[in-house]
């Protein structure tokens, strides 16, 4: 099999963190893009925090939302824009804390839209907070002694919030070792090729490493996802509606 | 074109989607509900979008995102609604957004009441939301000035490439007056090379964001896109301040009370006049040096308790002339009782 760099994204330029997980999953969309043949199609909302950084890499027309609000904002991108790809680009504070209610509402009206979650279990940007992903005994900023179950309740499943909607797809990938990148790279372009399709609303949630904020080196940290994070959260498909590949 | 009888709510609506308006989002609030009603049908019927949110919060996040990718985009709200939308303007003033949000004002701070109230102009014209932003501010005094707002507004976002608010209240939007609605325009979504559709191999991305700061130019474009609003779009209509002795300043709905106030004063002797605002930023300055030298003083007549108008007359006036305020945020100002408030000036 032949490799190449997707021209879609610039993989060399960087201002991540060593062993972020974010140039992974660009280096995925880029291939899937080139792929489909949808890169001059695909229009990205970020959200404000690391994520925000991807429009200077990124060779795709972008709109940088507010804390938790991109899902709204490439809603209404793909409703005026109906030939449009619309992904928003979002970690787990901005889909299951902050701006909860604009995922579950997005699911509920079924939108025709992509949300892709990078969840690292923690704020990463604002320096390593609790979000509703962290995990239990998880030390944070915010929460010095680990998250305890009587003080910020118990990690947050998306699986089991959209469990039972009428959604085109849910699914939770990997990037710890290759064979997961491939498999989140499979969930990643069947949800796109849904949401070329116009089926709904589809969304992939990626379990992603923070090392700066998970005070460990990267290779610790992928040690960590497949240990720990993996086993609170499964990665497979959940939902999807028709069937598909 | 023939008159039609509409309410101000309606009117807003007809006469968005007259403009080439094909993208809504809102939610219900009282007295504002109408408009989103009125679009829940009519935008499908006309090929557009209409979308009920599940809050201002992500209503306005959603005209942010339909005015990125270039539509013709408006949303409404009141009171309560309008403080979730603050952070979402702020977003598209520094994002150099075109778009227009209507406010139908109602009464208080907090719940408040559901009636016709003028109190949100300080949070319409200082800002509003967090940061360096003044919006234009519009407010219609009637049914017919209602829809040529809407279109006046979208004109104004485009020009400035900026967001535009439209000032009206419970009053106006529920009262049914005959109006000629404008013509039907075609907005090209391609109009402006700037708007999010994709792009092209080998074109420079375009990139939609509230973070112009890192350009050097910013605190510059913003400077100078503040001055040529303020130079070229103050708007007012001035009823014969050239001899008054006491000067009303109104808008809206408590300035067509104003007119009233002014013929029966007259009638007496007393020499009343007005500046009504049409816009309430850029504020009129401009209309102050048409006033008599020897005004003894300016009333602002409003629907709120605290006057909050009141600064910026004396801003204008270069706080040389007495100023005082005349209303209450739950009554509609009596013509009687401002002539009264006005002697009592001299």
């Amino acid at each position: 099999m032949k490799y190449k760099v997707p021209t879609t994204v610039d993989v060399m330029k960087t201002t991540f963190c060593s062993g972020c997980g974010q140039g992974v999953v660009n280096r995925l969309i880029g291939e899937i893009m080139e792929e489909l043949g949808t890169a001059e199609k695909l229009v990205v909302t970020t959200d404000v925090a690391c994520g925000a950084m991807n429009v200077d890499f990124w060779n795709f027309d972008t709109i940088v939302g507010a804390h938790g609000r991109p899902l709204p904002t490439a809603t209404a991108v793909k409703k005026v824009r109906p030939d449009c790809l619309s992904l928003a680009h979002l970690g787990d504070g901005a889909a299951y804390n902050i701006g909860m209610a604009e995922t579950m509402h997005a699911a509920i009206r079924d939108d025709d839209v992509f949300a892709l979650v990078l969840n690292n279990c923690v704020f990463a940007m604002t320096g390593g907070q609790t979000s509703a992903t962290t995990m239990l005994g998880q030390k944070t900023k915010s929460s010095i002694q680990g998250r305890k179950v009587e003080v910020e309740g118990k990690p947050f499943h998306i699986e089991n919030a959209l469990s039972g909607m009428d959604i085109a797809y849910l699914a939770r990938g990997s990037i710890e070792s290759v064979p997961s990148i491939r498999k989140t790279k499979q969930y990643l372009k069947t949800a796109f090729e849904k949401h070329k399709n116009n089926e709904g609303f589809v969304l992939v949630e990626i379990l992603t490493p923070c090392p700066t904020n998970w005070g460990m080196t990267p290779v610790e940290s992928m040690k960590r996802i497949k240990e720990e994070v993996m086993v609170e959260y499964p990665v497979g498909e959940f939902i999807n509606r028709g069937g598909g590949k | 074109m023939a008159k039609v009888l509409m309410t101000g709510n309606e009117a807003v609506g007809e006469a968005a989607i007259r403009a080439g308006c094909r993208f809504y989002s809102g939610y219900p609030i009282t007295p504002q509900t109408e408009i989103l009603q009125y679009l829940s049908w009519r935008m499908p019927e006309v090929g557009g979008k209409f979308v009920q949110a599940e809050a201002e919060l992500s209503a306005v996040n959603m005209l942010y995102g339909a005015a990125s990718a270039g539509a013709r985009t408006f949303g409404s709200t009141s009171g309560p609604g309008f403080s979730l939308m603050q952070e979402g303007i702020s977003y598209i003033a520094a994002a150099d957004l075109p778009l227009v949000i209507v406010n139908v004002m109602r009464e208080g701070s907090g719940l408040g009441n559901i009636g016709a109230s003028q109190g949100d102009y300080l949070q319409m014209t200082k800002g509003g939301g967090h940061g360096d932003y003044h919006t234009i501010v519009l407010a219609p005094a009637n049914v017919q000035e209602s829809a040529d707002m809407m279109v006046l507004g979208f004109d104004l976002a485009e020009k400035y490439l900026h967001p535009v608010l439209i000032a009206t209240d419970a009053a106006i939007g529920q009262m049914v007056e005959g109006v000629e609605l404008p013509d039907f325009i075609t907005h090209d979504i391609d109009k402006f090379d700037w708007a999010v559709r994709g792009c092209k191999k080998g074109d420079k991305p375009r990139t939609i964001q509230n973070i112009y700061f890192m350009d050097d130019n910013y605190e510059q474009h913003l400077r100078e896109k503040y001055a040529r609003m303020v130079e070229n779009e103050q708007r007012w209509e001035s009823i014969e301040v050239e001899d008054a002795d006491i000067v009303l300043v109104s808008y809206g709905i408590s300035s067509r009370l104003c007119k009233e106030a002014i013929k029966i004063a007259r009638k007496e002797g007393f020499k009343l006049g007005l500046i009504r605002l049409i816009t309430l930023w850029p504020f009129p300055e401009k209309a102050f040096a048409e006033v008599n030298p020897d005004v003894k003083g300016y009333l602002s007549v409003e629907m709120s308790t605290i006057g909050q108008v009141k600064d910026d007359i004396r801003l204008a006036t270069g706080c040389t002339k007495l100023v005082d305020n005349y209303g209450s945020m739950m009554e509609l100002p009596e013509p009687e009782g401002i002539i009264e408030k006005a002697k009592s000036m001299l």
